[in-house]
């Protein structure tokens, strides 16, 4: 992490679905023994049952910003409430941010990124979905936001796992893996799972997408090499691949991604991903990549959300390192076929 | 580069540099104002800092928190803090609870009229207190950005989501509502009463002018103004946010609309906060990378009082009189300059 990032106050975005948990793993943040102090900003006062000076009500007003891009919307009451608490550096080690349970996490993540002063004191560290085991599936058919939020998660705490047997948790898992593969997934019962795997995290850190492969195994051997729009004529399809495992795919919300080991031509890809963003950047939630560059010793990284890219060199590709080029989409109604055919197109002939 | 006191043999900017106070405050600070003969540094928390002629500090303590708002009339100071708490402090180091959200929310915005009365805003709400009428409160459709009277009258300016309200607090069903596009955090009257200015998210001011509400767009900063000044009589509205001042000509009855600002002081640095002299035309200016400059309006002639190399400059005043400056950076390292 280079150092003006870490010397930036770290957020962590809480989302989750009404009931999921969310306000459970808040008080063990807050109150296991870890000698760190957080601000805590909330949607609803009186939830938490800590005392904690740094717990500030929030009223998520969503503003969309004067740039007249439709999906850039930031929340104003974020914006305000980080100007309020800079005036307390130094009391507290990091910010968490609870949304409400039918929120969009966009506009909390692109606060920081739009906001000068705003990225001047904080960096974003991961949003953090809880979702409940029992109630997601369902959710996931009838809650647009639900879905929304599993796509954005870099963290996913599949909580509740207690209430479920072992065939509607892979049912669950697999529904999840449909949208966002690639979130770290925890199994938890009442929120318990480590603060390490949900602070701290370093999801937005240029430096830290070092591993933007999925997060479970069986996703390599599953080939898209078949015709989705042929055989998938009605929702949530799912079919087994010999390893007994089910893999759905959620026809509104999917990941693409995209892989070459053939060097990328940077004046033709930077065109075509800004392109790609701006025309396409209200389906697209999440996007990152490594990228090698022909004639390029550095590995280039960007990391996106909605219309919104940040990206940089990042350092030499290591002696013997495979110089691979690997970019990920998370997002709602891809079009797959163009964006792949508009990736091979920067591919150096 | 001019000169201020012209000096022809001079090749550099004239510089008061060794006539200044230091003072060193230890505490980070958000604003000064000049309570009686003594600068009151308000801090990021808890605590304004006295500083007399001799430079001695004493620390008054206002807030059990942060300290979000403050506003000055030239005999008080009133602060609101996110222990939701509105205070004042007077010349005499006197602090004076005026009001408390019962919820403990924020206090985002205070503001101050020339009669003594005052208002305070938690949330989309804003309170009025005038004399010993009873508190008077409005609800606006979003936070309240920032509050501002107006110079004649018990009026209201409400800067919020999407545009400002205007509202007697002792008319009912008086409110105005003034639309444009966008969040609209500091606001200010023109001190003709003529014009409404309020400073945006995006790094823009924008303006109306009250007998028509004709709208006046300033745009061209590459960041958030944060920093207003009318100067002497009100004829152009100085601002920070660029990397030289700009100020926007008030002095017609058109204002700014089909004008170009003016543009002073140039520094590869960001203009921070700005102070306009309250007899001449005379403004100070502080920059991100802690220069402090005295600028003449009419021809941008320079004098330097503060060398870069420190942190953003966050607080700038003059005395009423207009024969003290004082000024501090972020973390607290200021001075004093008599002139």
């Amino acid at each position: 992490m280079s150092e003006a990032t870490s010397q930036k106050i770290p957020v962590t975005v809480l989302t989750g679905y009404l009931g999921a948990g969310k306000t459970t793993l808040l008080n063990r943040i807050l109150s296991e023994n870890h000698g760190k102090k957080y601000a805590v900003i909330v949607n609803e006062f009186g939830e938490i049952g800590i005392d904690n000076d740094l717990i500030i009500g929030a009223d998520e007003e969503v503003f969309e910003m004067n740039n007249g891009c439709i999906c850039c919307t930031v929340r104003g009451d974020l914006v305000r409430i980080m100007d309020g608490l800079m005036k307390r550096k130094g009391k507290f080690d990091a910010i968490i941010v609870e949304t409400t349970g039918l929120a969009d996490p966009a506009p909390v993540a692109q606060t920081f990124f739009v906001d000068e002063d705003v990225q001047k004191n904080a960096r974003l560290d991961a949003v953090v979905t809880v979702a409940d085991a029992k109630w997601l599936s369902d959710r996931l058919k009838d809650a647009p936001e639900a879905k929304n939020q599993i796509a954005f998660a870099d963290v996913i705490v599949l909580n509740k796992t207690d209430l479920v047997n072992k065939g509607e948790l892979a049912e669950v898992e697999a529904r999840i893996r449909g949208i966002n593969p690639y979130a770290k997934l925890h199994r938890t019962e009442r929120c318990s799972v480590a603060l390490a795997d949900v602070l701290d995290r370093g999801a937005f850190d240029l430096d830290r997408i070092l591993d933007i492969e999925p997060d479970f195994l069986e996703a390599d051997d599953h080939d898209h090499d078949h015709d989705h729009h042929q055989h998938h004529g009605h929702d949530h399809h799912h079919h087994d691949h010999g390893n007994g495992l089910k893999h759905y795919h959620d026809e509104e919300m999917q990941s693409l991604s995209l892989r070459t080991d053939k060097p990328l031509d940077p004046n033709v890809f930077m065109p075509w991903l800004q392109n790609l963003v701006q025309v396409e950047g209200g389906k697209i939630l999440r996007s990152k990549g490594i990228l090698a560059f022909h004639d390029d010793d550095d590995r280039y990284v960007f990391q996106g959300v909605h219309m919104m890219l940040e990206g940089n060199h990042q350092r030499k590709w290591k002696d013997g390192e495979p110089r691979e080029s690997r970019l990920v989409f998370i997002g709602r109604e891809l079009p797959e076929e163009a964006i792949r055919k508009g990736f091979e197109s920067c591919i150096v002939s | 580069m001019k000169e201020f006191t012209p000096s022809p043999d001079s090749a550099s900017i004239v510089s008061v540099t060794d006539r200044v106070k230091p003072v060193t405050l230890g505490m980070a600070v958000t604003s000064v104002h000049f309570l009686g003969p003594r600068a009151a540094f308000v801090g990021g928390e808890e605590n304004v800092a006295f500083v007399d002629a001799n430079g001695e500090i004493t620390t008054v303590a206002v807030h059990s928190g942060g300290i979000l708002s403050t506003a000055f009339d030239g005999k008080r100071l009133v602060m609101g803090g996110d222990d939701g708490k509105v205070v004042s402090l007077d010349a005499k180091g006197e602090v004076t609870l005026l009001a408390t959200d019962p919820k403990r929310r924020w206090i985002d915005a205070v503001a101050l009229h020339a009669d003594g009365a005052f208002a305070w805003s938690a949330g989309k709400t804003a309170t009025v207190k005038s004399g010993k009428a009873e508190e008077k409160s409005i609800e606006v459709p979003s936070t309240v950005g920032g509050l501002a009277f107006a110079p004649k009258g018990l009026r209201l300016a409400i800067a919020h989501y999407n545009g400002v309200t205007l509202w007697f607090p002792n008319m009912e069903g008086s409110a105005e509502f003034l639309p444009w596009a966008g969040s609209h955090h500091a606001v200010t009257f023109s001190p003709d009463n003529k014009f409404l200015v309020t400073a945006m998210h995006e790094p823009a001011l924008h303006g109306w002018r009250l007998a028509d509400n004709r709208h006046m767009r300033m745009t061209g900063y590459p960041g958030r103004v944060r920093s207003l000044s009318w100067s002497v009589g009100g004829k152009g509205l100085a601002t920070s946010g660029a990397d030289t001042v700009i100020i926007w000509p008030f002095g017609s009855k058109d204002g700014p609309m089909g004008k170009e600002p003016a543009m002073l002081a140039p520094l590869q640095a960001r203009v921070s906060v700005v102070a306009c002299h309250p007899k001449n035309d005379i403004l100070a200016a502080g920059y991100s990378d802690g220069t402090v400059l005295m600028v003449r309006l009419e021809d941008g002639a320079e004098i330097l009082v503060r060398r870069n190399g420190t942190s953003p400059v966050a607080a700038l005043a003059w005395n009423a009189k207009g024969t003290l400056l004082a000024f501090a950076d972020e973390n607290g390292d200021g001075g004093l300059l008599e002139l």
